[in-house]
C-alpha cells in the first residue's frame, strides 16, 4: 500500500477515538476476538479466518485504557517511521517503548501482539508499519532460482542449490515482489522440514536432487516470511508443499498454521496458508507402524494434544484418529527418531513410502 | 503430671536431689544442646518474675563463655530486687524451695525446682561450682557466693559467703558452669531471648555468645507489668497430693477451719456442707486425715455448688504490650500488617483461671511461600520445644485457614504465609504435656479459647486483605481517570493536529466522585504520604477526611483536614511522614464525614467508634455463625 495511504488510514482510526472524547463519550476500539473460538472456515479460500466474534477495548477500564494510549502511541511512531522513511524490528520498537511513559509496553509478547491488533484494526499489514521482525534463519535448497534486492539496491541473482553453501539459502524477512522475484525453477515439489537436524540429513544424503524436490527448513513455527514463500511457490509456479515434522501435537500445530492459517495470524490466511499443504508425518500411526523411539508425552503435550480435538482446524476424521491414538499410547517421536534404521533410512525408506502413499488432498 | 510433682514433694528431701541427678531429663536437661537453653532459661524466668513482682523495668545481662570445648560458663544478670543473703542457700540449694511452690498465683519459673536444678546439673557435669552475687535495695553491700548442692541432704554446700563492693542499685547475678553444646537457630538462647522480648517489651536484654558477638534488645515501652495476684487454691483444681500436703502444712486447727481459710470459694455453709459429704468430723485436726479421708474430701467438693475461681488475678500482656512486643522484635521484617490483639475473657479449666491472648503480624519481608510462624508463650515465657504436641500449634493446624486469605493444604496443617501468629496462655496451674512445660496440654477449654482467638486474628488478616486490594482498584481507577483517559485525549489529539478535548464529560462518565488516594514519595533518609482529594463531579464539595495509616507505619498523632468548597477538577492535597516502609506498604485507611458516601471513593464514612481503637479490645464469644 502506498505510504500516504497508510498514514491516512491510521489517522482515520486516530480520529475514531479522538471523536469519541469530543463527543462525550468513552473511547473504544472493537476488532474481531482473536483466539480458537473465533476462527472459521473460509469457504472459498479454503483457509481459516476469523468470524465475527468482536472484543472492545474501552477506556472505562484500566486495562482497556492502557491499550488505548499504547495503540496511539505505536501509530504515531509508524508515522514517524514513514516521514522519516525508516523501518525497525518488532524487538527496537518493544525497546522504543522504554521511553513512552504510560505506554511502555511489559514485554515484547505485548507490543507484538498489538502490532498484529493494529493490522486486524487497520486491515494493513505490518510490513506497512515499517516493522519487520527479526531474521530467523529460515533457509532452502534446491532447483530455483531467485533475485533478491541487496541494500544497495540491485537485484542479486541466487540458484539456492549452486549458488548457496550447505545451509541453504537464507529465507529474509519479507519475500514479497519488490524485495524478492522467483526467477526460474526446476522442482516436482517442496519438502518443508520442521528441524534443523533433519534438514542437515537431507541435504547431505541429496534428497533434493534424487527426488527433484525444494527442501525448506521451517525452523520450528515458520515465520510470517517462510509461509509467505511457501505459499508464492505454490500459487505461483504451482508446486505442492509436503510438511515433514516431528510427531508431537506441537508439531501438528506447525503443519496447521501452513495449512489452514494460525490463529494469530487469521486476518491474513488468504496471503499466509497453503490450503492444498499436505502432511506426511511423524504421525502417531507412523510411531506404530515404523515402532520409532519414543519419548513419553507430559503434561503440556496432553493438554495440547485435547485442546487440539477442540480445535476447528483438526475437526477432521484423520486428525482426531493420529490425535486420539498419540494420547492412547502416551508417545510421541522425533523426526530423528528415523535413524535408529540408519542414516539412510529416512531417504531411502521413510520418504519414498509416505511420499507414494500421499492423496494429494489436505488432511 | 501434677501427681508426679507430689510424689516428688513425698519423699524425704535429702532423695530429691538423688531424684533429680538420676532422672534430669523430666526437668529438661535432656541433651547437651537443651541443657544450656535451660540454665539461660531458668534463671531469667526467675528474673523477670522477680523484677515484675517488684514493678521494676527489668534490664537482663546473660552471657554464654566457652569454657573448654564443651564446657561453658552462663551468666545472667538482673537488676531485680535481690535476695535476702539469708534466703540464698535456700532459694538456689534446695530443690522444691522457692515461695511459689503452694502459692495459687500466675507467674513464669517453676516451682522451685528450676534454679537448682541448673546448679546442680552444672556441678554433676563440670564437678565445679555456681557463683551468685546479689545485693538488695536496702544494703549497701552485696553478697557473693560459691555453692554447690549437697545432693544426699538437698541442702546448699556454701563454700563461701562475704560481702563484696557492687555498684549496682540492686541485682542478682548468677554464673553456672556448665557442659554442653552451643547452637544457634530454632531452639537456640539466642530466640529464646528474642521471644522473651515480645513478652517483655518493657526490658532490656543484652547477651553476649560464645563468640564474644553482643546483641541487645532495648525496651519499647516504660511501664512495668502487672504481677498475678496471689489467690488461695480452687478446690476443684486440685489432686489428691495437693490435698494431702495442705492438710499437713495448715495452721488450721479443725477440718472447717482448714476449708474456710485455705481454700478459695469456701464459705462456713459449704465448708459445712463437705464435711457433711464426706462424713469427716467438723472438728477434727486436719494434720491427720487419711488418704482415704482425703478422697472423700475430694469427692465432695465435687458434690457441692461453688463459684467459679475469681479471676482479676491473672495478669495478661494486654494490647499494648504484645503490639510493641511484636514491633519491637519482629519490626525488622518490616511486616504491613499488625493484627488488633485479641484478648479473650477469663476462662475456666479444672477449676482454675485461664486465658488466652493472640496478635499477627502480616506481610513485608515475611517470606510468603513458608509456613506460618509460630510463637508460643505460656504464662510470659516463650515455648522453643516439642511444638507438635502444643495445644496453640495443633488449633492453628486444625482451623481451616483459607476462607482468611493464607494458603493452606486441604484446610488442615501448618498454614503458609507471609504471617507470624502469637499466641499466649496465661493462668493459675496450665496443664503442660510434661513436668519441662514445653508444650501446653491440648484440654478442650484451653483449645477451644485458642482457637476462638485464631479466627479473630484470621478476620482481621481477611479484613486487611480486602481492603489492600480494594485500595489498588481504587487507586487504578484514579490513574484511569487522572492519568490514561487524559493521555488518551492528549496523544490523539497531538496526532490529528487539533486541540485537546475536554474531557471532563467522559471523566463524569467513568467516575462521577471525589477521590482520595494517596501516592508515597520517598527522599533521601525519609518517606511520606501525600494525600490526594480530587474532585471529578461537577459540583464543588466538601468534607472532612480523616487518615489512619497503617500501624507500623506511622507513630504521630491523629490525622484529619477540612476541606471546604473543592471545585470541580480541583485537587487538595496533604501531607504527612511515615517510616518503615517497604515496597509492600499496605496504604492508610481514609475516612470522611460530610459528605454523601455514594460520591467518595478511596474512603469510608467515619465508623462510630472510631479513635477509641488503642484501647484493649476484649474480644466478646462471638454468636452462633460468627464463621459467615
Amino acid at each position: 500500500m502506498m505510504q500516504r495511504d497508510v498514514g491516512k488510514s491510521l489517522e482515520g482510526l486516530v480520529g475514531r477515538i479522538y471523536d469519541f472524547i469530543s463527543h462525550g463519550e468513552v473511547p473504544e476500539i472493537s476488532m474481531p476476538s482473536r483466539n480458537k473460538d473465533n476462527i472459521v472456515l473460509d469457504q472459498l479460500l479454503s483457509v481459516w479466518k476469523y468470524g465475527d466474534s468482536l472484543v472492545t477495548r474501552s477506556g472505562k477500564t484500566v486495562e482497556g485504557a492502557e491499550y488505548l494510549v499504547k495503540l496511539l502511541y505505536i501509530i504515531d511512531f509508524i508515522r514517524e517511521m514513514i516521514r522519516e522513511n525508516k523501518s525497525s524490528t518488532l524487538r527496537e520498537m518493544y525497546y522504543i517503548s522504554e521511553g513512552w511513559n504510560l505506554a511502555k509496553f511489559h514485554t515484547q509478547d505485548e507490543s507484538n501482539l498489538l502490532a498484529e491488533d493494529l493490522e486486524v484494526i487497520s486491515e494493513l499489514l505490518r510490513e506497512d508499519f515499517k516493522l519487520r521482525p527479526e531474521e530467523n534463519g529460515a533457509s532452502i535448497m534446491g532447483n530455483i532460482t531467485v533475485e533478491e534486492k541487496t541494500r544497495k539496491g540491485e537485484f542479486k541473482r541466487i540458484n539456492c542449490k549452486d549458488d548457496v553453501g550447505d545451509s541453504g539459502y537464507s529465507i529474509p524477512y519479507t519475500v514479497e515482489e519488490e524485495k524478492l522475484r522467483i526467477v526460474d525453477l526446476d522442482a516436482d515439489f517442496v519438502l518443508a522440514i520442521e528441524t534443523g537436524g533433519m534438514f542437515d540429513r537431507l541435504v547431505e544424503n541429496g534428497f533434493d536432487e534424487s527426488n527433484r524436490c525444494l527442501l525448506v527448513h521451517l525452523k520450528g513455527q515458520p515465520a510470517r516470511s517462510t509461509r509467505r514463500l511457501l505459499k508464492r511457490i505454490n500459487e505461483e509456479k504451482g508446486l505442492p508443499v509436503v510438511v515433514f515434522t516431528d510427531g508431537d501435537p506441537w508439531s501438528f500445530r506447525i503443519y496447521a498454521s501452513i495449512a489452514y492459517g494460525a490463529i494469530k495470524t487469521a486476518h491474513i490466511s488468504h496471503y499466509l496458508a497453503v490450503p492444498t499443504a499436505e502432511f506426511i508425518g511423524i504421525t502417531a500411526s507412523d510411531i506404530l507402524n515404523y515402532d520409532l523411539p519414543t519419548d513419553r508425552l507430559n503434561d503440556k503435550d496432553i493438554a495440547a494434544l485435547n485442546a487440539e480435538l477442540k480445535d476447528p482446524r483438526f475437526n477432521s476424521e484423520i486428525w482426531r484418529d493420529e490425535i486420539e491414538t498419540m494420547l492412547r499410547i502416551g508417545k510421541k517421536a522425533e523426526q530423528q527418531a528415523l535413524a535408529k534404521y540408519g542414516l539412510n533410512y529416512v531417504t531411502s525408506t521413510y520418504l519414498p513410502e509416505k511420499l507414494s502413499n500421499l492423496t494429494g488432498y489436505r488432511w | 503430671m501434677v501427681s508426679k510433682k507430689t510424689a516428688i514433694s513425698d519423699f524425704r528431701e535429702a532423695s530429691i536431689s538423688e531424684f533429680f541427678e538420676k532422672n534430669r531429663h523430666i526437668l529438661g536437661f535432656d541433651s547437651p544442646q537443651k541443657s544450656l537453653y535451660m540454665i539461660v532459661k531458668e534463671a531469667m524466668d526467675n528474673s523477670l518474675d522477680a523484677c515484675e513482682e517488684y514493678q521494676i523495668l527489668p534490664d537482663i545481662q546473660v552471657s554464654v563463655e566457652r569454657h573448654t570445648d564443651d564446657e561453658f560458663i552462663i551468666t545472667v544478670e538482673d537488676n531485680g530486687p535481690g535476695i535476702d543473703r539469708k534466703q540464698v542457700p535456700a532459694v538456689f540449694g534446695k530443690l522444691l524451695y522457692g515461695s511459689r511452690f503452694h502459692s495459687f498465683k500466675q507467674s513464669r519459673g517453676q516451682q522451685g525446682i528450676g534454679i537448682t536444678a541448673a546448679i546442680l546439673y552444672g556441678q554433676i557435669t563440670t564437678a565445679r561450682p555456681s557463683y551468685v552475687r546479689t545485693k538488695r535495695l536496702d544494703d549497701d553491700v552485696a553478697y557473693e557466693f560459691e555453692l554447690g548442692i549437697n545432693v544426699k541432704e538437698n541442702r546448699a554446700d556454701i563454700h563461701y559467703e562475704r560481702p563484696v563492693i557492687w555498684n549496682v542499685k540492686s541485682g542478682t547475678l548468677v554464673k553456672i558452669p556448665a557442659k554442653g553444646k552451643y547452637q544457634t537457630g530454632k531452639q537456640s538462647i539466642m530466640e529464646y531471648i528474642m521471644e522473651s522480648a515480645v513478652a517483655n517489651p518493657n526490658a532490656n536484654f543484652k547477651f553476649t555468645d560464645p563468640e564474644g558477638k553482643t546483641i541487645e534488645i532495648r525496651r519499647a515501652i516504660e511501664v512495668p507489668s502487672k504481677p498475678g495476684i496471689a489467690i488461695k487454691p480452687h478446690p476443684l483444681g486440685l489432686e489428691l497430693g495437693d490435698i494431702s500436703s495442705m492438710s499437713r502444712l495448715t495452721q488450721a486447727e479443725s477440718l472447717l477451719d482448714f476449708l474456710r481459710n485455705d481454700f478459695n470459694r469456701i464459705s462456713d455453709r459449704i465448708a459445712l456442707e463437705i464435711a457433711e459429704k464426706s462424713g469427716i468430723p467438723a472438728d477434727l485436726d486436719p494434720r491427720t486425715l487419711t488418704l482415704q479421708q482425703i478422697k472423700e474430701l475430694k469427692r465432695a467438693f465435687g458434690e457441692v455448688k461453688l463459684m467459679p475461681p475469681p479471676t482479676d488475678c491473672l495478669s495478661p500482656l494486654g494490647h499494648d504490650f504484645i503490639i510493641k512486643g511484636l514491633k519491637n522484635v519482629y519490626g525488622d521484617s518490616r511486616p504491613s500488617h499488625y493484627s488488633k490483639p485479641v484478648v479473650r475473657p477469663i476462662a475456666v479449666h479444672n477449676g482454675q483461671p485461664f486465658a488466652v491472648e493472640a496478635g499477627l503480624v502480616y506481610g513485608g519481608d515475611l517470606k510468603s511461600d513458608d509456613p506460618v510462624r509460630v510463637v508460643r508463650f505460656a504464662n510470659k515465657v516463650p515455648l522453643l520445644y516439642q511444638a507438635g504436641a502444643c495445644a496453640i500449634t495443633r488449633a492453628i493446624q486444625e482451623m481451616d485457614w483459607r476462607p482468611y486469605g493464607l494458603d493452606q493444604k486441604s484446610g488442615q496443617g501448618m498454614p503458609y504465609g507471609p504471617a507470624i501468629i502469637f499466641v499466649h496462655v496465661y493462668g493459675i496451674r496450665i496443664p503442660f504435656t510434661s513436668e519441662s512445660k514445653e508444650a501446653i496440654a491440648s484440654v478442650d477449654a484451653i483449645s477451644a479459647e485458642i482457637t476462638m482467638a485464631l479466627k479473630s486474628l484470621g478476620r482481621s488478616v481477611k479484613s486487611f486483605l480486602g481492603k489492600r486490594e480494594k485500595r489498588k482498584k481504587v487507586y487504578e481507577k484514579f490513574r484511569l481517570v487522572n492519568q490514561l483517559i487524559p493521555e488518551i485525549g492528549k496523544k490523539s489529539a497531538a496526532i490529528l493536529g487539533k486541540e485537546m478535548p475536554d474531557l471532563h464529560p467522559v471523566i463524569s462518565k467513568i467516575a462521577n466522585v471525589v477521590f482520595i488516594t494517596e501516592e508515597i514519595q520517598r527522599n533521601e533518609g525519609s518517606t511520606k504520604s501525600v494525600v490526594h482529594a480530587v474532585n471529578f463531579t461537577r459540583a464543588p464539595v466538601s468534607l472532612k477526611l480523616y487518615a489512619e495509616p497503617p500501624l507500623g507505619n506511622y507513630d504521630g498523632p491523629e490525622l484529619s483536614w477540612e476541606i471546604s468548597d473543592l471545585q470541580p477538577s480541583m485537587e487538595a492535597t496533604f501531607q504527612f511522614s511515615l517510616v518503615n516502609v517497604n515496597a509492600e506498604y499496605p496504604g492508610t485507611t481514609f475516612y470522611f464525614t460530610g459528605i454523601d458516601p455514594v460520591r467518595v471513593q478511596g474512603a469510608e464514612p467515619l465508623p462510630a467508634d472510631y479513635g477509641i481503637g488503642g484501647l484493649t479490645v476484649i474480644e466478646e464469644d462471638e454468636g452462633a455463625g460468627e464463621d459467615e
